[in-house]
């Protein structure tokens, strides 16, 4: 048992010096003046995308859950987010202080939306409970695309029409314009800011992780009839874990927004819900470390095959579909059948010598 | 007499959704699998029937067989090359794997055809039926559709239960191994799903463009999605489950659209199956499944 935390936190160690020694390098390569500006432009997007790979894989990966609607608590957090920064940009001057708020506030409503919606969805089970949470999503999707916010002297207007049923007063701000999304937003996010973000995120998910309510979790995940009948509150763990990540995810769409000018509430639609999953199912189920460098690869990836141009995505999708086959190693398996199986067995004994 | 052109909409909506819907309750069935691809077939079938009238000339019915053979071989290729070496593989692997391949299809009809919205012209000629002095208009599509629906459902109901292809197919969903063993080519029935999911699709996408002409790479996403919650909806894994669902999912679409809200009418739709599945979680026709201990 000693030998196994001890190798648990050598391994959270090497999750947490990875994150750093990649701040530090990076915060080096744009002092040297080595990034191209459109990656630049994309830390603060690899940041938010990061801790919402992480949050997710707490609910795929630590729950055994399949999630297809994270990016609705990303929109949640987002949106309630633009709204307290715009709000308090009068009161708090300080635009950190101001980002760090906005990202709370984010958090705690998508930590209410994902208690609300974790109640009727963690009664079901598998792919019901799949299609559960990506009707979540497109109903968060719908819902935000009908929001109309803006404020005046005589404080927050409110309507589900349009603008002009906001009815504004002299010098009113509208924030959240419908179908037109977050606009006029005030860039607060830095890369620094998303660096810190998922260092936190690290923090409380690692932590969950080892502590007993994690491993009550991954319990309920193992063998549900198990760890109920040992006395594990199923209920109440998974529920720990669903509105955990949706905070996370919550903070996380924070960040997302308040690095843009505007933001529509399309773009956290299913298939950024998606492109999430993929970098937890790519970088490992319950593997963080493995969840960070995924989202980071793959965020980077469409950039770097911008030489590729047209064909960028093509490419995207082939080495997306060629990863999974030859992780999941049947196909390997099938080519060196049809080689002989003599030299599977020369591979068999390769593979044991290095692993010895 | 609105309500009763809303109702017949709806229902032709989801005689669309339903027949999607069966192409993924199907290959679910047997093998176990979202394949989040079979939204792309619909559009890959919406754009070879384009190609076959627009540019070779070809007849409307002709060019609905073209783009069934299409399907069916694009469905065929998609099953051996990306799906059958994962048959062992954790359900979510199959999974992105089904979303890779669909990104790939997408960005492959990007290519071809740009982004530019095609218009499909119907291929339905059906003059539409005028009752109650003109006060009831049905389109011709809204009667083919219906109808197209009906034949496939019957059809698929005979060769799932009368034949010898549709026995190894309920054995190969019932039990895989065991199928196996009584001497099922699993693999081939596991195909032969997949062929007939996707020509459904193309089938879909030919009606669903002629009812909504507009073409693009993304048109089969939505529709894609949709069918999935009906499958899910009618029970995922039965064949009247998706007829049932695809058809209640359209009507309550199109009267939501008419009498609640145009923008909120999909959420709507996902309100009304997270409903559903409260009440029953594992839908409408869905067997129930006992755990063991």
């Amino acid at each position: 048992m000693g030998r196994l935390r001890l190798k648990t936190s050598t391994d959270n160690l090497l999750t947490y010096g990875l994150v750093i020694v990649a701040y530090v390098v990076i915060r080096i390569l744009i002092a040297g003046g080595s990034i191209s500006s459109a990656l630049q432009g994309q830390l603060v997007p690899i940041t938010a995308y990061i801790v919402m790979a992480v949050s997710l894989n707490l609910t795929v990966g630590v729950l055994g859950e399949l999630s297809l609607g994270h990016a609705g608590f990303m929109s949640v957090g987002a949106f309630s987010g633009v709204v307290t920064a715009t709000l308090l940009a009068g009161a708090i001057p300080t635009t950190w202080l101001r980002l760090a708020l906005a990202m709370l506030i984010g958090a705690i409503f998508a930590g209410i939306f994902g208690f609300l919606i974790g109640v009727p969805v963690l009664r079901l089970e598998g792919d019901y409970l799949a299609i559960v949470t990506l009707a979540f999503g497109e109903i968060i999707k719908n819902v935000m695309n009908i929001i109309y916010i803006g404020y005046d002297a005589s404080g927050i207007q409110f309507s589900m029409e349009s603008t002009n049923a906001l009815q504004l007063g002299e010098g009113g701000k509208v924030i959240l314009s419908g179908p037109m999304g977050a606009i006029g937003i005030t860039k607060l996010s830095t890369f620094t800011a998303g660096f810190i973000l998922i260092l936190i995120s690290l923090v409380i998910v690692l932590n969950l992780i080892n502590s007993r309510a994690g491993r009550a979790i991954m319990a309920v995940r193992d063998d549900k009839i198990a760890a109920e009948s040992v006395g594990i509150s199923v209920w109440r763990y998974r529920m720990m874990a669903f509105v955990t990540s949706a905070m996370l995810a919550g903070a996380a769409g924070a960040l997302y927004a308040l690095n843009y000018s505007t933001v529509v509430a399309r773009k956290f639609d299913f298939n950024t819900s998606i492109l999430v999953l993929v970098f937890v199912v790519l970088g490992g189920m319950g593997n963080i470390r493995g969840s960070i460098i995924a989202a980071t690869v793959l965020t980077v990836l469409p950039e770097v095959l911008r030489t590729f141009n047209e064909v960028r995505m093509l490419v995207y999708a082939v080495i997306l579909i060629l990863v999974m086959l030859v992780r999941n190693n049947t196909t390997l398996q099938h080519l060196f059948q049809r080689i002989g199986v003599r030299r599977k067995k020369d591979l068999l004994n390769g593979e044991k010598g290095d692993d010895a | 007499m609105d309500f009763l052109s809303y109702l017949i909409s709806g229902i032709s909506l989801g005689s669309i959704y339903a027949i999607i819907a069966l192409g993924y309750t199907m290959v679910y069935g047997i093998a176990k699998m979202l394949n989040f691809a079979h939204g792309d077939v619909i559009m890959v079938g919406g754009y070879m029937s384009f190609m076959a009238t627009t540019h070779f000339g070809w007849p409307p019915l002709l060019s609905v067989l073209f783009a069934m053979a299409v399907c069916t071989l694009l469905g065929i290729v998609i099953e051996q090359l990306a799906y059958k070496p994962l048959r062992s593989a954790p359900a979510l692997a199959v999974l992105i794997t089904a979303i890779g391949v669909s990104y790939f299809l997408q960005n492959a009809a990007l290519l071809i055809w740009s982004a530019n919205p095609k218009s499909f012209s119907s291929v339905v000629f059906l003059e539409a039926l005028r009752l109650f002095d003109g006060r009831l208009i049905i389109s011709g599509t809204t009667i083919v559709t219906i109808i197209v629906c009906l034949v496939i459902i019957l059809i698929l109901n005979t060769i799932v239960n009368k034949t010898k292809v549709g026995r190894a197919m309920r054995a190969v969903s019932e039990d895989k191994d065991a199928a196996q063993l009584m001497g099922v080519n699993v693999n081939k029935t596991i195909s032969i799903t997949f062929a007939i999911g996707s020509a459904l699709a193309a089938i879909a996408g030919v009606l669903l463009c002629s009812a909504y002409p507009i073409l693009m790479p993304t048109t089969g996403a939505m529709p894609g999605i949709k069918a999935f919650t009906a499958a899910v909806f009618g029970g995922i894994g039965s064949i009247p489950g998706a007829f049932l669902g695809g058809i209640l999912l359209g009507i309550i679409e199109i009267l939501g659209k008419a009498y609640i809200s145009t923008q909120l009418s999909d959420a709507i739709v996902f309100a009304v199956l997270i409903i559903i599945l409260l009440v029953k979680p594992t839908g409408l026709l869905g067997k129930k499944v006992l755990v063991k201990v």
